[in-house]
């Protein structure tokens, strides 16, 4: 539907506009600003120019956290989205056990995130916790000390919290398809794998491109869980960049270093959502 | 019976079978897999309800599903200790602070967005939902200077402004979509019967979007409800979130109040389920926003 043009509605947008603005814009500034500058005693500011950014990028520890801040959200989405469509799949469209369905499969969603890493610390652990006595039944030990073994259950953690977004905004897009389409493709002969990649997937595309992008953005900023779980141990095998970042920044203080790590950052996630757009 | 009508039947039979075979299976995945992730999602929420409700001793002695010498104990110390129940009120005031705001801004932006094309609207709109890329972790300490050089620092205020960061842009968002889908001619007929544009909001269109409204609440509630780094970073002693408690606590798990850290991590979950509980209609809905828009 064609709108009318009326400029004057952009004073209606101004508030919304100056409350993101000021906590998204002035920020960033301010981070600009820091990572040219050097601070001595908190008020003497030199222009030190690329220096920090220099010093980022010839740090080896940037890489590999760059690397495990990857590695964790290919394989936290390599799970979780074929998984969320086959339950999305899997789930009734109508029927008395829809609401209970969405409600429970929403509930993972509501809780903050710290809890859940305490959650599951309580969970696995190997005397008290029911996931970590049975697994020691099994003779399976949870050692968070073990590189594999703390992976394993970061990514664990994630798929139990996470896999639920995709579920349900697949759902809704499942629920839009009208039953004609369905009954085409029946004339027509496909089988199931037919009509999910010629009717289901075209049509649920569109939030299924919105689950990716939450996905990789949460992902890549993961913080609470794995800082709970492991403190970022063994050694530095699940430190990823938020907490990195706030290491750098609030431990060390250290502004212009930690500036120059913000906005590389942020335009990795810039970067990273403009291809992922492009390529779908 | 002759061999050959033996044959026959016989062949169709196990075609029958091939055929059959995978459907089969398909439709026990179909029965069983959404409640077998369902219990997945669920049993450790059940078994952290159920520590919430034991004894010290009885978690670090017995794994029984069911607590067995059921005891409030927990609780009651939560609620007795002006510290751990405050982070909670804290929480919730800077949560309703930022959804107060949110929505006060959202919605007429969102009908803005949803009525007239203006300069730059296209751009505008992707600006709002580009701010979902920014990692909190970059902004907090820009934010916490910003804050402070305003003399807001720990207070609920300044969380709530933080939270502004996401919830303003998806509030935006929902509510476009909500808007746009009340038709125009509405908006015409309330100027033809003498609303101003401030009254025909609040009696009008408000009510038209109610169910959007509820929704949008709901989202906005949950990002700013479940999320810690900022509200941890930019809280030192007044506004402290229940997140930071459990943080503390959680981080330094030697631990000997395993039941204590339980009933809070119960009543931090508490206020979503109920949340979720009123708004279950209109979910579906809400989660559908990528078509709307």
């Amino acid at each position: 539907m064609l709108k009318p043009t009326r400029n004057s509605s952009f004073f209606l947008i101004l508030p919304a506009l100056i409350l993101v603005g000021g906590s998204s814009i002035i920020p960033i500034i301010t981070i600009v600003n820091f990572s040219v500058l050097d601070v001595f005693y908190g008020n003497s500011f030199i222009w030190v120019g690329s220096k920090w950014f220099i010093q980022v990028l010839n740090s080896k520890d940037f890489y590999y956290t760059l690397l495990r801040t990857f590695a964790y959200s290919a394989i936290v989405m390599a799970i979780e989205i074929p998984l969320g469509i086959l339950i999305a799949l899997s789930l009734p469209r109508s029927g008395k056990l829809v609401a209970f369905y969405i409600i429970a499969i929403a509930i993972p969603l509501m809780i903050p995130l710290v809890v859940v890493g305490l959650l599951w610390l309580l969970m696995i652990h190997p005397q008290w916790g029911s996931l970590g006595v049975l697994l020691s039944l099994l003779d399976l030990r949870i050692d968070i000390n073990n590189v594999i073994a703390a992976w394993s259950v970061i990514v664990f953690v994630d798929v139990w919290h996470w896999t639920s977004l995709v579920v349900l905004l697949c759902y809704s897009g499942l629920l839009a398809i009208p039953g004609r389409y369905y009954q085409a493709a029946r004339i027509d002969g496909a089988n199931r794998w037919n009509v999910f990649r010629y009717v289901e997937l075209p049509k649920i595309k569109r939030v299924l491109i919105i689950a990716v992008f939450l996905r990789f953005l949460d992902s890549f900023m993961v913080y609470a869980e794995p800082y709970i779980l492991t403190k970022g141990g063994p050694g530095e095998s699940t430190v990823f960049l938020s907490h990195s970042l706030m290491r750098t920044a609030v431990q060390q203080f250290d502004l212009g270093y930690s500036a120059a790590i913000s906005l590389i950052y942020l335009s990795i996630m810039v970067l990273f959502s403009w291809i992922l757009y492009k390529l779908m | 019976m002759s061999p050959i009508t033996n044959f026959e039947p016989e062949k169709g039979k196990s075609l029958s079978r091939h055929s059959i075979k995978p459907l089969q299976y398909r439709r026990i995945i179909k029965k069983y897999l959404p409640m077998l992730y369902v219990i997945f999602l669920l049993i450790p929420i059940y078994f952290l309800v159920c520590y919430s409700f034991k004894t010290e001793s009885e978690i670090k002695n017995s794994i029984t599903p069911i607590p067995m010498l059921g005891t409030l104990a927990n609780y009651k110390a939560i609620f007795n200790d002006p510290q751990s129940y405050m982070a909670f009120i804290n929480t919730l005031l800077y949560v309703l602070v930022n959804n107060v705001i949110s929505l006060v801004v959202a919605v007429p932006g969102a009908y803005a967005f949803s009525r007239y094309s203006f300069l730059c609207e296209k751009h505008l709109f992707y600006w709002f939902l580009a701010s979902r890329m920014i990692p909190p972790a970059t902004v907090a300490i820009p934010l916490f200077q910003l804050y402070s050089t305003m003399g807001i620092v720990d207070t609920h205020i300044a969380v709530a402004l933080a939270h502004c960061l996401f919830t303003v842009p998806i509030a935006v968002w929902i509510l476009e979509g909500f808007i746009s889908a009340v038709p125009r001619e509405i908006d015409e007929i309330a100027q033809l019967d003498g609303y101003s544009f401030p009254h025909f909001f609040i009696k009008i269109l408000i009510p038209a979007i109610a169910p959007g409204i509820g929704v949008t609440v709901f989202f906005c509630f949950i990002f700013s409800w479940v999320e810690i780094l900022l509200a941890n970073w930019l809280t030192t002693v007044d506004a402290v979130p229940f997140g930071s408690i459990i943080l503390r606590a959680g981080t330094a798990l030697g631990l000997n109040s395993l039941g204590w850290l339980s009933a809070m991590a119960v009543l931090a979950i508490l206020p979503g389920v109920l949340f979720i509980y009123f708004v279950r209609n209109h979910l579906a809905k809400g989660f559908a926003l990528g078509q709307i828009s």
